[in-house]
């Protein structure tokens, strides 16, 4: 009888081994591909990513194939792109916060409103809109009337992404805030809309910041709705009306330009390194502003 | 009701048939009449769900928040019928302490006491708010122990210490009623006492109206109590004649606890 309990406990330990360690790998294995990006983004990518990345602009095909054929590295860089990405994100983020935390506060405050969960239900279906067809309204509504391809028109067509994820963030958090705060400041005479504008979204900060810094990494890298909209430009432009660059689309344009093929590393990497510190910064927001 | 504390003075607050009802087949409070006196401290007691928070709230309009909640009835703050003014005056004028203390999570401890006004957009000069800051902190017995952090956040302070940071947000406002809704029943034993302590010195300048569920409490505090049991109130006087000589069977079964 001992003896069986003995052999039992030994089998239960070492299927609990076994399966630790199958969880482990397979956890190693999900984290394998991020790292594999990684290693071949840097590895591929480090040889073009210096100062020159940053401060000039793209080369034409002709020069590079000219560098390329004499051995030298390309000249040029993606200041270009850099800038436009800066043009059209920032205009698209000014649209989106003012409409995103409006909307937000809509939600979390009348949930009972069939309005309000009609408003919520469609904001998760525009989240689930492909981005190609979001490049095709702004076309439509923007790059068509104005006449022409533009930094505004790009920075239309990520708004429309933007908006549902910081309208869905600014409601979760705002939800999530203990409803004595609102009671509190009413019952000390305040108005209703200082309740929202001085307790409840400073109280959320936090939250609703973390969503729209994740909001910004996540159409960063956006490149379909931009061709429609930005289409790209070879200068650094600053005038919302003018078609601009950006980073993504400056991959895809080294990816049709053999001539230009090397450049697709060190842009890859510059974009990703933006994002992680996005994300990074994001996480830091939310640890350091929870209440 | 002819044993009730009230020094000779007129009522401050006169409740008339004061109903509340959460949906039109639901009423929480039931035709409740009583006047409450300045500078004494009135305690509602009651087992759980009897109204008594719902009949507090009804003073200051906090039900305005849930339009299905329907209160009627009169309630006469100073003579004026408090359902029929404009719900800020009336919250001006009486201030409320919660249950779970609730400083502003964002604003210093100095901001804190100030909320009342930044939130109605009464500007101060420095002096006045320093005035009003330390007067408020002193009333509550707190400013010794937060002079020195006073741009530290409320939630760095003691749950006793917030409560009563909360007490001081109330009184910088200088209300005419300080309605509270269990503010004790989440502290310690000291930080109660301490606030029972703070209530006693109040009384001089304000009138306390407070929800409890804690009948010793009401016993050692305050002047007058009630008694409420399903939305009805039962009996209302004197709080020493109530937990010495009950006049109704309800209420004494109550105080000897055979429910609650």
């Amino acid at each position: 009888m001992m003896e069986k309990k003995q052999t039992s406990i030994r089998y239960r330990n070492s299927k609990n081994k076994l399966v630790f360690i199958l969880v482990c790998s397979l956890s190693f294995l999900s984290m394998l591909p991020l790292f594999l990006i990684l290693w071949e983004v840097i590895s591929r990518g480090y040889k073009n990513f210096n100062l020159q990345l940053f401060t000039e602009v793209t080369p034409s095909s002709m020069d590079a194939m000219l560098s390329r054929i004499n051995g030298e590295s390309i000249p040029g860089g993606i200041l270009n792109g850099i800038t436009g990405t800066l043009l059209i994100v920032g205009v698209a983020i000014l649209l989106t916060i003012p409409l995103g935390l409006l909307i937000g506060i809509y939600l979390s405050e009348n949930p009972q409103k069939k309005f309000a969960r009609l408003a919520s239900y469609l904001t998760d279906l525009l989240q689930g809109m492909p981005s190609i067809v979001i490049g095709i309204i702004a076309y439509a509504w923007v790059v068509k009337p104005l006449g022409g391809y533009s930094a505004l028109a790009g920075s239309v067509a990520l708004t429309i992404m933007m908006l549902p994820m910081v309208v869905r963030s600014t409601e979760e958090t705002l939800k999530m805030l203990p409803r004595s705060y609102k009671e509190a400041g009413l019952a000390l005479g305040s108005s209703y809309r200082n309740v929202v504008f001085k307790i409840l979204l400073p109280s959320g900060f936090g939250g609703i910041f973390t969503g729209i810094l994740l909001a910004v990494s996540r159409v960063m890298g956006e490149t379909a709705p931009l061709m429609l909209t930005a289409l790209g430009a070879t200068v650094v432009n600053w005038n919302l009306m003018e078609p601009t660059s950006a980073i993504p689309l400056l991959i895809w344009d080294f990816y049709n330009d053999p001539n230009l093929v090397d450049l697709i590393w060190s842009t890859s990497l510059l974009l990703l390194i933006v994002i992680f510190l996005l994300n990074w910064l994001a996480k830091i927001v939310a640890r350091k502003w929870k209440i | 009701m002819e044993d009730i504390n009230y020094n000779g003075n007129k009522p401050i607050l006169q409740l008339k048939s004061v109903s509340v009802a959460y949906s039109p087949d639901r009423k929480a409070v039931n035709e409740v009449s009583a006047d409450i006196y300045p500078n004494t401290i009135t305690a509602i007691m009651g087992p759980s769900g009897c109204g008594k928070s719902t009949l507090l709230r009804a003073i200051n309009r906090m039900h305005d928040l849930y339009p299905s909640v329907k209160t009627t009835g009169e309630i006469l703050l100073k003579g004026k019928n408090v359902l029929q003014m404009n719900p800020i005056e009336v919250r001006r004028m009486a201030g409320m302490v919660f249950q779970q203390p609730n400083p502003f999570p964002t604003m210093s401890i100095y901001d804190n006491v100030l909320a009342g006004y930044s939130l109605n957009g009464i500007r101060l000069n420095k002096q006045e708010k320093d005035r009003i800051v330390e007067q408020s902190l002193v009333s509550v017995a707190l400013w010794d122990e937060v002079k020195d952090v006073m741009t530290k956040r409320g939630s760095f302070l003691s749950g006793g210490q917030q409560q009563r940071l909360c007490i001081a947000r109330t009184l910088a406002l200088k209300p005419e009623l300080l309605l509270m809704d269990e503010p004790t029943s989440a502290l310690d034993p000291i930080s109660t006492n301490k606030i029972e302590e703070l209530l006693l010195n109040l009384k001089s300048k304000y009138t306390i109206l407070i929800v409890t569920h804690n009948m010793s409490q009401a016993a050692r505090i305050s002047d007058n109590s009630m008694f409420m049991y399903l939305g009805d109130l039962i009996e209302y006087g004197n709080t020493r004649h109530m937990f010495t000589k009950p006049r109704n069977k309800k209420t004494e079964e109550y105080l000897t606890g055979v429910f609650g």
